[in-house]
């Protein structure tokens, strides 16, 4: 699949006008594989996945219904509970685990559980830990 | 040919009952015969005998919902709706120029599409199986023409075949049909198939194959006129001296199994997809205002559900203004239709059942994006002769459908130019709305390299960030266990919209979920 992204960047040069306050994000590596999420690292993951629904800040949306934050969530505390929503979905949201691996989870994991102000850096997720959640 | 036990066909048969009784009867006839089978669909209700005075409490004004207001107060029941948005349709939805657009977390997109342009964010297309749709559409005087799904001159297209160059799609399918046909042929001329086809059967198969694969008269699939006449001439038949053609040259079969191309060729086979599809004149929401004017005096808009709650006798629903200025204002009603998608109903403080409550808060609603692109010009029209349908890719847009309408007009046009799901879906509705422009653009210019010229605007929709859905459409964990409990009335409340039904995402599940869950509320009630 490589050369379809070498082929996307040959041609990425075009006048789309940014909207006020819109930050063009990085998005090599993505759009690489129609099953997987090929992201690698906490923030990558976060950035291309979870930020559609808790948002680039996340802080979350309200709607008529609404997406939780997960700054200041205290439901991140334990990684338990954020890697089995990720694993398994909750509500409205998806089961991420058959797209993201063991090592993706436990990244994305312990990525929200120390960024938006929350520093929740004991006792990280690991593999190991998604792989038993599964 | 199906034969009787009377030994008479079955064509026979039907064409006697024809002429004797009339095509009503025919058609019912052929209806039991499994030959015309529709949707559960059974015409229009007739509810009579409302008591007077009883009133029902609809939540949500999509086409669920207003199916069952429009059929309630025909009935002669009290009926009230809530609806979160300033307008009714819900996901039935179009987007023009002038329409500004926010999605949750803010994001803005103003559409500046050339009047009468338009992309529908939702659904997009009505199968001519879809009778309760194409009823109320016709019932309101919604004007209806072709969506055309399939065409042979599109594209199939796939990055690591042909050199990621474009392939006309009835190329890539006549060469497919061609090569399986001949290998079959072949096969069946070896006497290979004995025990699993009688002498006979071999020989007519091969005719068959013949015809259907286009093969020559040694049931070959080669360059020539029989291909040709399928695959498209590398000089094309004309008049006059010059008007021989030339045959074009087909790809074997092996080329084709390693393109990949063939998983492209069978959307317009799937019973929902099958010609003739319609689309309303002028966008999708066509539908949704057919019913809106019918019913609007009944819906209460900016109206956002926070609490529902089951009473000895009623339902008590309370709503605040969607905007959150204002006060709370409880409804009282005798009974509920809900229609809100699980997806926000979850979300929702409510008493139902635990099993109820359990079958609402684990239905995950699926992602997918749209992008509307607009051009200068029809350029797939004017190079590429391509006349509506759509074009297929490995890419991340998925595919690219050309306009339905206005063909051969001079001005700007609309491509749905990214229609996508899963994996891709969710890294698209991750980008900020202009990303997501960028994104089909760029993908998009690999099939039509025109795009960079013509390019004016565009608009691009995750379904995850649409504030009253939350997703596509509902996907059941476990539907065996868990659809008819969520068909039942929970305390005073019935469930209805796409996720109640065996058509999920499409209008006519929706609706049809509606009418049962209509019908059966006024049985219930008459029963009382």
């Amino acid at each position: 699949m490589k050369h379809i992204f070498m082929a996307a960047l040959a041609v990425s040069v075009f006048a789309v006008p940014l909207w006020a306050d819109e930050v063009r994000p990085d998005t090599s590596g993505w759009f690489e594989n129609p099953a997987k999420l090929d992201q690698r690292g906490g923030e990558d993951i976060y950035r291309a996945v979870c930020a559609a629904c808790h948002m680039p800040d996340g802080k979350g949306a309200q709607g008529a219904g609404m997406y939780p934050a997960l700054a200041g969530n205290h439901n991140l505390e334990f990684a338990d509970y954020p890697t089995h929503v990720v694993l398994n979905g909750l509500r409205a949201m998806p089961a991420l685990g058959g797209q993201l691996d063991d090592a993706q989870i436990a990244e994305v994991v312990n990525y929200i559980r120390t960024s938006f102000g929350n520093s929740y850096v004991e006792d990280p997720a690991t593999s190991d830990l998604v792989a038993a959640s599964r | 040919m199906t034969f009787n036990a009377q030994g008479m066909s079955r064509r026979s048969l039907l064409s006697m009952i024809g002429t004797v009784a009339g095509s009503a009867v025919m058609y019912s006839a052929m209806t039991e015969m499994g030959l015309a089978q529709s949707s559960n669909w059974a015409g229009r209700p007739e509810l009579r005998g409302a008591p007077k005075g009883t009133r029902i409490l609809v939540l949500g004004a999509g086409l669920a919902g207003m199916t069952a207001a429009f059929e309630l107060r025909n009935a002669g029941y009290e009926v009230k709706v809530l609806e979160y948005r300033e307008k009714a349709g819900g996901r039935c939805w179009t987007l023009r120029g002038g329409d500004t657009y926010t999605e949750l977390g803010g994001f803005e997109q103003k559409v500046e599409f050339e009047d009468g342009n338009y992309l529908n964010p939702g659904p997009w297309r009505i199968p001519s199986d879809h009778f309760a749709v194409l009823d109320y559409a016709k019932r309101f005087g919604v004007e209806l023409e072709p969506f055309i799904q399939v065409n042979y001159n599109a594209y199939v297209h796939n990055t690591e075949a042909f050199e990621g160059k474009p392939q006309r799609f009835k190329e890539i399918d006549a060469d497919f049909r061609g090569g399986v046909s001949e290998l079959l042929a072949k096969v069946a001329d070896q006497g290979k198939l004995d025990g699993l086809v009688s002498a006979e059967d071999a020989k007519i198969l091969v005719s068959a194959l013949k015809r259907y694969g286009a093969l020559d008269e040694n049931a070959a699939y080669v360059t020539g006129e029989d291909s040709s006449s399928h695959r498209g001439w590398s000089k094309a038949e004309g008049g006059g001296a010059d008007g021989e053609p030339i045959p074009s040259e087909p790809h074997d079969l092996s080329t084709i199994l390693n393109s990949d191309l063939w998983k492209s060729l069978t959307g317009g086979l799937h019973l929902h997809m099958q010609t003739t599809m319609f689309q309303p004149k002028g966008g999708m929401d066509m539908i949704a205002q057919g019913f809106e004017k019918q019913i609007k005096d009944l819906i209460t808009y900016n109206a956002k559900v926070v609490k529902i709650r089951n009473t000895d006798d009623g339902v008590d629903v309370t709503w605040v203004p969607s905007d959150g200025a204002g006060a709370a204002v409880v409804e009282s009603a005798d009974y509920c239709i809900c229609t809100i998608p699980f997806s926000v109903l979850g979300q929702i403080d409510h008493d139902f059942s635990a099993r109820m409550s359990h079958i609402i808060s684990t239905m995950p609603y699926a992602s997918s994006t749209k992008v509307g692109l607009e051009f200068k010009r029809r350029f797939w029209e004017q190079d590429e002769h391509i006349y509506g349908g759509i074009s297929y890719t490995n890419l991340p847009i998925s595919q690219i459908s050309y306009p339905s309408t206005g063909y051969f007009s001079d001005g700007p046009a609309v491509l749905l130019a990214a229609y996508s799901w899963g994996a891709y879906s969710y890294q698209f509705n991750a980008l900020p709305p202009s990303e997501r422009v960028a994104k089909a653009l760029e993908y998009g210019a690999q099939i039509h390299p025109q795009y960079t010229e013509e390019f004016k605007t565009g608009v691009g929709v995750g379904w995850h960030r649409v504030p009253w859905t939350l997703g596509c459409f509902g996907l059941w964990n476990d539907r065996e266990a868990d659809y008819m409990e969520a068909t039942k009335m929970d305390g005073r409340t019935l469930m209805a919209g796409e996720h109640i039904s065996y058509l999920p995402a499409w209008q006519e599940g929706a609706i049809l979920s509606a009418l049962d869950a209509i019908k059966r509320l006024h049985a219930t009630i008459i029963e009382n």
